[in-house]
């Protein structure tokens, strides 16, 4: 295990939780009237919007799985497209579980469909960029013993921690405090976003503590 | 292991976690203790001496104003119904309708007023006669008892008034009956139990009222009119019957009013108000709300009414109906007068001495009682009585003072101000009594509570050790020793270092507990893991979590769902973590990095998503609670019979019939496919022709019953008739099948081709001929018969036969039809839409057994296959717990489907055991299906076992014959070892008891340690009482379904037997 490696993990890990943060911060000085919690909708594209255009800038400079081949250019376009589809499609689907979970069915559409694309930012992005519009490459990684690279454990233990994070935000919402962060979805997109950030800490120092268990396949 | 001791264990079992609930609830749910003291004339609450000498004759503590009095209650009579607003221009159906106490309060403002009158809670009638008589609070344990009134045992307005040798004449509601035993001098009672039934109860009244009034034989008449309740009950208060029923109240005051002599006081009071669906128990803001008009022919109030209507709480009539009939105060009364009706005609000054004896009359009558109560009980706080003490003695030394400047009637103008003073003090007191005592009068017991619950705790306990005994291993030293002796240590070193950065004291106690309570979580952290049960472990963790915070206890209908939505995804989540979903990796596959699904998969993921699509379907039957106000109940939940529109009402009709048929056609293909329906028995026959007869029966009864009330005209008679013939058809039916399942639960057809020659002696199995046969039809038998069938194979020759059709599921046929029958009674139980919910609930379990299977047979082929675990245990309850809300119930009083108690018994009950099991039966509908049902999760992968060989044969033909015979044996693997079988049922049901257990241990424990939370009444309490009742109904079910196996064992026993003598 290249210990540079590692280092350049908790790099971009810490970007990325900056992203975040900044999605937060910034917004207030160029756009009126925008807080976290009064304009969550607006907030939870500028947030998508930042970690999404991060991740396809650090995938771009990083190259964390080199092919050794040279692709042609109408095949990297296909696979942009394929890639749209595919996040699309995730967004559907989160959509549909949240649902299925309790979310309101007609009501508040735009909350729910807006939270499942920030969950799928979180995770399915992630996936299209390091692994391409490939599941069966998804289902390798996310198995016990399925992890290639210390970039594919970063990916599942964020993927992980953002949908536990969303999950357990949803714990809140019945109490009877009265909080404006009670409301749906704001305490799940809450939720989600802290388990990503702490996924993005916990995996780079999960990696270096099990540095000597984990050892990678070899492709 | 034997048939005998596992039930008996089992009971044994419920009978430990029976104990614990009933010990506990002892300790919890005390009532008030009564005082069996009454007041006399001749105690001695002095009244001042120039009164006494005044008192006109009749009169006790003060004197009688009225010789008369006409009580009026007009069942759940809301103030709304009885305020009068002239400008309102198209009123609802229940306001505007009592003219006639507008027209006397504007007409007569010193003879007539109409007040808000506050009820308290528990708004049930029971409780609020109670409280209208003794003047004193009804706890909460009295609601349960509502279905037997009993006989009040403490002083009461009716006691005071037999006593002192008045005429009390009652007519109405029965309930007085039970509570005043031979206290009345006449007694008109009428059955009030059917609420259905509008009219019976008033125009009984209305045939007596006025011939007894007029007669004169009375001094005191009660007249307790239920229709206006039973309409609410019936159809809500905005319906244009309540219209009809309000008007007609109207039309009884008129007449009544000009009955009424010169020396009668009239009062029309409600008990309690009502919700807007028209319920009442509880205590929202719309129940206790009721009305009180109060009217004498002589001018009774000192001054005209207020602008808006004075609240005054329900116990204040109790002294006020005391005083100006001049009997004493009943002992155990907290009301406080209500002055005004005090003030007689005279000026102010003497208006205000009246008041102020009165006042001090009755702040004596409390005093003594709180002094005596508190001699006899502990729970009214010390320092508050005290206090209570203080302002009581202060007071009455303020009113001697005052009365020895005061000659005679004559006051001096400058002690004025002073009297109305000295009346607020006496106010000031008397509420502060009644506040002080509503706040302590949930007394509990805290050893008992305690006691139960450690009972209930060591119950669990011992459900899981018992259950996981089998699973002892040589890891268990190591995991339940050298961990904990390692966090131990560990944990008290990490306290002491924070202690030390912290610059706190280090307390020895903290720092033993910490390292206790670190040692205990690496000793479950190690075991679990070992175990593999973080999973559903953590899921009942967070179920029982919720049931400590109202807000979850309230939102638990939407809780369970997710949490069961979460276990089953966890599951899959796991099994893909684990690699099982996946193919075992070939060497191609390595090279490319990709892992490849197994064919189930797909199987499985769709069963995942049918469950969800369930589970959120039956959010839609939810019934709503007064604490979320923008609820609004499922339009599911609501007879037909109440849908005005006809083309729904039909179509919703029909759509529950086909329901029904498409019910009895999945079961029946279900049992053909197994081969269970083959057979000549009469339990065959029975489930081939009394089904549709059973879903005949109850689709007229369906029919009858949603047609409009008054749209038959002559047919009345008969449609009476038929509402009660065709339930008692289906019990009868039902209960009919329910014996030929008791008797012969044997499903199977044998078909014996064998030669009749002895040349046979031994029996052997062979495969039917045709390839239809054994697509549809199993033929199981006995492993012997398989040797003798080796030796008849090698030998190559004859097709001689036994063929056992339906042998391989014979234990889960017989439970599936139990659980039909079940079904059909719940639903019948149920308004007529509730069966969407209940084909929902028979779906969500076949998923779930099928998930089940498929996770334990197909993709773990090493797990045990006589071992239920523990997520299918807690996702069969999470289900069980989630249709207890979707069949349209909330574990709180006003939500109970009391109508249950009138499918097929159109008059009163003469007992109460029956009402109460059918509403039981109701209320506990989906823990009697899933407890019955358990024992289908240790049968289900067995009898499935069948279509997976199947289709492995049809990859493979190559197979050999034989083998596929072996692969066939289905439950009759079960058979082959009863010894495991009986301990795989024995371990089964502790596993599901340790669930239930933990789930009511949980509400035990925060009904203990929130005791004194704001919330306990109107959540935790409801919620304990309705978690231990399911409880009991539950492991009695449990207890019946696998009676039920054992019961088929015995029979497939003796089967065998007789097939080895034939």
């Amino acid at each position: 295990m290249r210990e540079a490696e590692v280092r350049r993990l908790l790099g971009a890990n810490l970007l990325r939780a900056l992203a975040v943060i900044l999605s937060a911060l910034l917004p207030p000085f160029l756009l009126d009237g925008f807080s976290l919690l009064g304009t969550h909708l607006t907030w939870i594209c500028v947030c998508s919007l930042c970690v999404a255009t991060l991740n396809i800038v650090l995938h771009l400079v990083l190259k964390p799985n080199q092919s050794p081949k040279r692709r042609s250019f109408a095949h990297k376009i296909s696979r942009f497209l394929k890639c749209c589809i595919y996040f699309f499609m995730s967004c559907i689907l989160f959509h549909a579980i949240i649902v299925l979970y309790g979310a309101p069915l007609i009501e508040l559409v735009t909350e729910t469909f807006l939270f499942a694309v920030l969950l799928s930012t979180f995770t399915t992005l992630q996936c299209l960029c390091l692994l391409g519009p490939n599941i069966q490459a998804w289902i390798r990684v996310f198995s016990k013993n399925g992890a290639m690279s210390i970039w594919e454990s970063s990916l599942q233990i964020t993927s992980m921690c953002s949908i536990l994070g969303a999950w357990f935000g949803a714990f809140p919402i019945p109490l009877d405090w009265d909080r404006p962060w009670q409301v749906w979805p704001i305490s799940c997109s809450l939720g989600a976003t802290f388990g990503y950030m702490a996924g993005l800490i916990i995996a780079p120092l999960w990696i270096h503590w099990n540095r000597k268990q984990l050892t990678y396949k070899s492709r | 292991m034997q048939r005998w001791p596992v039930v008996l264990f089992l009971a044994w079992v419920c009978f430990l976690f029976f104990a614990g609930i009933g010990l506990f609830m002892s300790g919890f749910l005390l009532t008030r203790i009564e005082l069996a003291s009454s007041s006399s004339c001749s105690d001695p609450l002095v009244p001042p001496p120039w009164e006494r000498q005044s008192l006109p004759p009749g009169s006790c503590w003060a004197p009688q104003r009225f010789s008369k009095a006409v009580l009026v209650i007009i069942d759940a009579l809301h103030f709304e119904f009885a305020r009068f607003d002239p400008a309102k221009t198209s009123p609802l159906p229940y306001e505007n309708k009592l003219g006639v106490l507008h027209q006397l309060a504007t007409a007569q403002p010193r003879h007539a007023r109409l007040y808000r009158f506050r009820a308290d809670p528990p708004t049930a009638t029971m409780q609020r006669i109670k409280g209208l008589t003794t003047g004193s609070l009804p706890t909460f344990i009295d609601v349960g008892s509502n279905f037997a009134s009993y006989a009040i045992q403490e002083d009461n307005l009716l006691a005071q008034l037999v006593q002192n040798g008045r005429r009390v004449v009652f007519m109405g509601d029965d309930t007085w009956e039970g509570l005043f035993p031979k206290k009345f001098f006449r007694s008109y009672f009428f059955p009030s139990f059917n609420v259905k039934d509008l009219h019976t109860v008033d125009d009984g009244i209305l045939q007596h009222l006025y011939p007894t009034v007029d007669s004169g034989e009375w001094d005191v008449l009660i007249a307790h009119f239920l229709g206006v309740d039973h309409c609410g009950h019936k159809h809500g208060p905005d319906h244009p019957e309540m219209a009809k029923k309000l008007t007609q109240m109207n039309e009884m005051l008129r007449s009544l009013v000009d009955h009424l002599g010169n020396d009668t006081l009239l009062l029309v009071a409600g008990d309690h108000g009502m919700t807007e669906t028209g319920d009442h128990g509880g205590d929202s803001e719309k129940e206790v709300n009721a009305a009180l008009f109060v009217y004498s022919r002589t001018p009774l109030f000192g001054s005209g009414p207020p602008e808006e209507p004075e609240t005054i709480p329900q116990v204040n009539l109790v002294p006020t109906v005391a005083l100006l009939l001049g009997v004493p105060i009943p002992y155990s009364n907290i009301g406080e007068v209500m002055a005004d009706m005090f003030a007689g005609d005279g000026d102010t000054v003497s208006a205000a001495l009246q008041q102020l004896s009165v006042y001090h009359i009755n702040a004596k009558q409390v005093d003594r009682f709180l002094q005596s109560y508190s001699l006899v009980a502990q729970d009214l706080p010390a320092e508050q009585l005290q206090h209570l003490q203080e302002l009581f003695s202060s007071a009455v030394e303020e009113h001697t003072q005052l009365l020895t400047q005061v000659q005679g009637t004559m006051v001096p103008p400058e002690l004025e101000p002073r009297l109305g003073s000295l009346i607020s003090r006496f106010q000031h007191y008397l509420r502060e009594a009644r506040a002080v005592c509503t706040q302590s009068w949930a007394r509990f017991h805290p050893p008992r509570m305690v006691g139960g619950c450690i009972l209930i705790a060591s119950s669990c306990l011992l459900c899981y050790m018992a259950s996981e005994l089998a699973m002892s291993s040589q890891s268990f030293c190591h995991s339940c020793l050298l961990y904990p002796l390692f966090w131990g240590p560990v944990g008290a070193a990490v306290l002491w270092l924070v202690h030390v950065f912290t610059q706190e004291g280090l307390d020895l106690l903290l720092v033993s507990s910490w390292a206790a309570a670190v040692s205990q979580l690496g000793f479950f952290w190690h075991w679990w893991a070992w175990l593999g049960l973080a999973f559903p472990m953590g899921i009942l963790f967070f179920r029982c979590g919720a049931m400590f915070s109202d807000s979850f206890v309230v939102a638990e209908a939407r809780v369970t769902p997710f949490l069961l939505a979460s276990l089953v995804m966890l599951l899959v989540g796991k099994l893909h973590w684990d690699g099982r979903l996946t193919v075992p990796e070939g060497p191609k596959q390595q090279l490319l990095g990709f892992s490849s699904y197994r064919r189930e998969i797909w199987y499985l993921l769709c069963l995942v998503a049918m469950l969800l699509v369930c589970v959120r379907l039956s959010s839609f039957f939810h019934q709503c609670r007064e604490e979320i106000p923008q609820c609004r109940p499922s339009v599911f939940l609501s007879p037909l019979a109440s849908l005005r529109n006809t083309r729904a009402k039909n179509l919703f009709y029909l759509l529950c019939v086909a329901l029904l048929a498409g019910l009895v056609y999945a079961v029946q293909s279900w049992l053909r496919h197994y081969g269970n329906l083959n057979s000549s028995g009469p339990l065959v026959l029975f489930v081939r022709w009394g089904f549709p007869l059973v879903v005949l029966c109850i689709a007229c009864y369906w029919a009858v019953a949603s047609s409009a009330d008054d749209s038959l005209g002559k047919l009345q008679e008969l449609v009476q008739v038929a509402v009660v013939v065709f339930p008692r058809a289906v019990y009868g039916l039902a209960s009919v099948g329910l014996l030929l399942l008791l008797c012969n639960p044997m499903t199977v057809f044998a078909k014996d081709t064998r030669e009749s020659a002895g040349s046979i002696v031994t029996p052997y199995l062979g495969v039917p001929g045709s390839e239809v046969d054994f697509l549809h039809v199993i033929p199981q038998i006995y492993k012997r018969m398989q040797e003798s069938q080796k030796s008849w194979l090698e030998r190559g020759s004859c097709r001689a036969t036994i063929a056992a059709y339906g042998l391989g599921s014979v234990y889960s046929a017989a439970l599936v039809i139990a659980l039909t029958l079940l079904g059909f009674l719940l639903m019948l139980l149920h308004s007529e839409r509730l069966s969407f919910a209940f084909l929902l609930l028979f779906v969500e379990a076949f998923v779930l057994l099928h998930i089940h299977t498929l996770t334990l047979i197909a993709l773990i082929p090493v797990g045990e296959p006589f071992s239920v675990p523990w997520y299918a245990v807690i996702s069969w309850l999470l289900a069980a717990s989630q249709f207890f809300y979707s069949t349209g119930h909330q574990p709180i009083f006003p939500a109970i489907h009391w109508n249950a108690a009138f499918v097929g018994f159109h008059l009163d009950h003469n007992t109460n055991l029956l009402p109460a099991v059918l509403v039981g039966a109701n209320t506990f509908a989906s823990h009697i299906l899933f407890a019955v049902g358990c024992p289908l999760l240790l049968l289900w992968p067995f009898v499935c076992e069948m279509s997976n060989s199947q289709r492995k044969k049809l990859k493979k033909e190559s197979r050999e014959e034989l083998q596929e015979v072996e692969e066939h044996m289905m439950e009759m693997r079960l058979r082959e070892s009863p010894e495991e079988f009986s301990t795989a049922l024995l371990r089964l049901g502790l596993k599901y008891l340790f669930v239930l257990g933990a789930q009511l241990l949980a509400c035990v424990c925060a009904a203990m340690i929130l005791r004194r939370h704001l919330m306990v009444w109107k959540v935790f309490a409801p919620k304990f009482l309705f978690e231990s009742l399911g409880f009991v109904v539950s492991s009695i079910c449990l207890l019946l379904g696998i009676s039920l196996v054992m019961r088929v064992d015995c029979a497939v026993s003796s089967w065998f037997s007789q097939l080895q003598l034939r």
